[in-house]
């Protein structure tokens, strides 16, 4: 079995940008944490011929929901909420894919960011959201069809 | 108005381009998870690498104290793979646990440290190899003994070639000083860092006062 440090080094990027993409910038280091945290504990008893990479991003998807629900519990007053224009523009270079991403109904987003972020397979995909391989193959060319409306570039 | 809609390839390539994290932030989360594990108990092995006189050095640390030294010339990666199967998997990169033998590891190759104030983990260790590399503990800076009176003081004299054995697979050298057993006919003997780490390493000890 590999040193869970070659797995971080591996992997810890992907985790990163799918934890971005669904959460913001933030938020997202908290599950980045959360995620590779619970999947140290649980690493020795990772099956040899398991898809790391799939494990944890379903690891990830799980904690980003919790920490959606936590956010839906206790809702930020609004001087909590982050201000536009100030540090998020040097965190985050991607609003504007964010925007339209965040957009997309959940299925369609979550498909899109699972099979092109994360690089999964549909089946896998499918599992992470509830739906049959099929359904997530559809949802992510919808969600892609819908970015390909709402998300341009060079917007004067 | 300037409207440039975006083919499909173009959006999927700005995807799996975007949201990367920067090499900052990767370094802080990792201290981060690895100060995490720590407090949860879920840190088996830390380890760092260092440089020095001999060569640059792994340094690995379970709970119950320093666990393995290692040469470059044993390749870390291999050394890694054994300590995952040996130990476990629960491996991080982190200075958590691993800076103070480092730093006494520093002082010892400046001249400024003759003992190793260390809670050294010899669960790698077994049966009469363990008994060598107790005895070697008890050789003291700046000298040297032969394998043949180590193999007596660990109770078999004439397990000579086992003992030669026993250091070569000294898990924590330097710390555990088998570089001080040398042959009976005075020529210094194998080492698990290289001859000539060892032939410096007796150099060191002997220049000092």
């Amino acid at each position: 079995m590999e040193p869970f440090e070659a797995i971080v080094d591996e992997h810890g990027v992907v985790v990163m940008r799918v934890c971005r993409a669904l959460l913001g910038p933030d938020d997202a280091q908290d599950a980045w944490s959360e995620t590779f945290l619970a999947a140290l504990r649980a690493y020795p008893d990772l099956r040899p011929d398991s898809n790391v990479r799939g494990w944890l991003v379903t690891i990830a998807h799980r904690k980003a929901v919790d920490q959606i629900r936590k956010m839906a519990r206790a809702p930020r007053s609004s001087n909590e909420l982050p201000e536009l224009g100030t540090q998020d523009d040097r965190a985050e270079p991607d609003r504007e894919l964010r925007a339209a991403l965040d957009a997309l109904p959940t299925k369609q987003r979550g498909a899109v960011i699972y099979r092109y972020l994360a690089d999964l397979p549909y089946s896998e995909v499918g599992v992470l959201l509830d739906s049959s391989e099929v359904a997530a193959r559809r949802s992510a060319a919808d969600g892609i069809a819908t970015l390909r409306k709402t998300y341009r570039k060079g917007t004067e | 108005m300037i409207t440039d809609t975006r083919t499909d390839q173009e959006i999927v390539a700005d995807l799996s381009g975007a949201f990367a994290g920067t090499d900052a932030e990767a370094v802080e989360l990792l201290a981060h998870l690895a100060e995490r594990a720590d407090h949860d108990g879920l840190l088996d092995v830390a380890y760092r690498t260092v440089d020095s006189p001999v060569g640059s050095l792994l340094l690995a640390v379970s709970p119950a104290g320093l666990v393995r030294v290692a040469f470059e010339r044993e390749i870390f990666d291999t050394v890694l793979a054994d300590l995952a199967t040996a130990i476990s998997p629960r491996i991080l990169r982190t200075g958590r646990r691993t800076d103070d033998v480092a730093r006494q590891l520093d002082e010892y190759f400046a001249g400024r440290r003759r003992r190793f104030d260390v809670v050294v983990d010899l669960q790698l260790v077994h049966g009469f190899r363990r008994s060598v590399i107790a005895h070697l503990q008890e050789i003291p800076y700046g000298a040297t003994e032969s394998y043949a009176a180590v193999a007596i003081a660990a109770g078999s004299p004439a397990a000579v070639r086992a003992v030669g054995t026993a250091c070569a697979h000294n898990p924590v050298p330097l710390v555990v000083p088998c570089h001080r057993v040398i042959r009976s006919d005075g020529t210094i003997g194998r080492y698990l860092g290289g001859a000539e780490a060892k032939a410096a390493l007796l150099a060191l000890e002997s220049d000092a006062d």
